[in-house]
């Protein structure tokens, strides 16, 4: 279970969470939704401990985030991670670049990892690409191949960053699909996402964020198809015209 | 013959062998130690707050501006001057090999700093370390992507060795000098060191552009 309680993050003078809790049970998928500069990004930055908070707490399986104990390289195998921009390692073939981190990381020998790594591929929809450079495949391949990656630690939970927003159009569907593979898997996940339709689809809960607060929060038949607040209301008829 | 001056003759090959190996010695030693002091430097400089920096900067700016055959006079008449004179050879490749850090630095700075910091971020939240991201993602990226920038430094380190002929240091340069003035056959022995250095030069400069292409893709 992840536990955002109270949570406050500012850059400098700049406040960009302002006190924000919300709670996603295993098994559960939550949507982020927004305009652009409200906190989306920072929120899922903040739970991987790649950002500091300054106020309040993260609890990801009850271990504390932002705890000075806390190993955050640990924690962070718990947590995969998917961006805006795939991030492949461009020095490494597809097959190196999924089989890195349980190498390095989880200390596992390379034919263990290699394993791992072709099941993971395979399981985006990669199985053909093994030895193919990133560089050489679509951004909708790339953004698989970073699932993959990211897969292959066995996390507990998956935070995705707006992974469609640099996508070309018709890209998009490839990777919502390999997303919507994990949703029927089981998997927790956090999705922040531009894509509407696919967060009434998939989520259990929506969370629609303005200027750092979460304005809206449950289930997508409420905060999506019947929004309470004006703030949500304004937004989504401005995403969905 | 019994004259003043004899002419070229295969004698001398073991002469100028002599000279090209203390030429290619000399300039692999200072490549082999400027770049490895430059990745230092270069990862210094791409890590450090402005004023480190500064300093830093500061001091390679120095070292790339006053001319190599000031600083090569300069060092072994001081370390004469304070009464420990070194041999050519060292006096010359402590001086050549601060000259290659110095453009080093500048090189593998801008390789470090060319790996986005994204990129780096994405191996953390593979639970990576700092020094796993660095020495899995950030070095080897950063480092492959210099590497036509290395070699023409690497080049011109080769080219400028012959300035050490100005500390006594017996390379190729001033071997051949030592036979033109025996040989007084200037043309066809200055023609040959010339043909040395581009034998060396070209096809490596041609590789370094190859790869050059082949990044841009
Ligand atoms: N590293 C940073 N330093 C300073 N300001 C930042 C940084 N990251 C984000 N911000 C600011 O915080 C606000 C929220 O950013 P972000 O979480 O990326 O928004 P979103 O993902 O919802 O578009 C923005 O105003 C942004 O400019
Ligand atoms: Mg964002």
């Amino acid at each position: 279970m992840i536990q955002v309680q109270n949570v406050r993050k500012s850059f400098g003078d700049l406040e960009v969470l302002k006190g924000i809790d919300v709670e996603v049970q295993k098994g559960e998928v939550l949507s982020v939704i927004g305009g652009s500069g409200s906190g989306k990004s920072t929120l899922l930055y903040c739970i991987n401990a790649i950002e500091k908070i300054q106020g309040g707490k993260i609890l990801v399986d009850n271990i504390d985030v932002h705890d000075k104990a806390t190993n955050k390289d640990q924690l962070r195998q718990k947590l995969g991670m998917v961006f805006q921009q795939w991030n492949s390692f461009p020095h490494m073939t597809v097959l190196e670049n999924v089989a890195l981190a349980p190498q390095v990381v989880k200390k596992m020998s390379k034919a263990e990892a290699i394993e791992i790594a072709k099941k993971e591929l395979e399981h985006v929809g990669l199985g053909d690409k093994f030895d193919v450079y990133p560089t050489k495949m679509s951004g909708g391949q790339q953004q698989r191949l970073a699932i993959a990656r990211a897969l292959a630690m066995r996390p507990d939970y998956m935070l995705f960053d707006e992974v469609t927003s640099a996508l070309d159009p018709e890209l998009v569907g490839e990777v919502l699909d390999t997303l919507r593979v994990l949703r029927e898997e089981g998997m927790t996940m956090i999705c922040v996402t531009h894509e509407i339709a696919f967060a009434r689809e998939v989520s259990d809960q929506v969370a629609f964020f303005h200027q750092g607060v979460i304005e809206e929060i449950g289930p997508p038949e409420q905060v999506i198809s019947n929004p309470q607040k004006e703030t949500t209301q304004s937004f989504l008829s401005k995403v969905l015209s | 013959m019994g004259g003043l001056f004899t002419p070229l003759s295969w004698n001398d090959a073991g002469f100028i062998l002599t000279g090209i190996w203390n030429t290619i010695l000399i300039s692999g030693v200072s490549i082999l130690i400027g770049t490895v002091l430059g990745v230092l430097i270069g990862f210094a400089r791409a890590e450090s707050n402005k004023t480190v920096n500064f300093l830093l900067g500061s001091v390679l700016d120095v070292l790339r501006s006053v001319p190599l055959i000031i600083q090569l006079i300069l060092f072994s008449t001081f370390m004469g001057v304070m009464g420990s004179p070194l041999p050519p050879f060292f006096a010359g490749t402590i001086v050549l090999s601060l000259y290659t850090m110095a453009f080093m630095g500048e090189v593998f700075r801008g390789g470090f700093e060319s790996v986005q910091n994204s990129m780096i971020v994405a191996a953390r939240s593979l639970g990576m370390t700092y020094w796993q991201a660095l020495r899995y993602v950030r070095f080897p990226i950063g480092l492959r992507s210099v590497f036509p920038a290395w070699l023409g430094v690497a080049l011109s380190v080769i080219k400028d060795s012959a300035l050490v002929s100005v500390i006594g240091y017996m390379e190729l340069l001033r071997t051949s000098e030592q036979l033109i003035s025996r040989t007084q056959q200037p043309l066809e022995i200055l023609i040959g060191v010339g043909i040395f250095y581009f034998i060396i030069s070209y096809p490596l400069s041609m590789y370094g552009r190859r790869v050059e292409r082949k990044n841009a893709l």
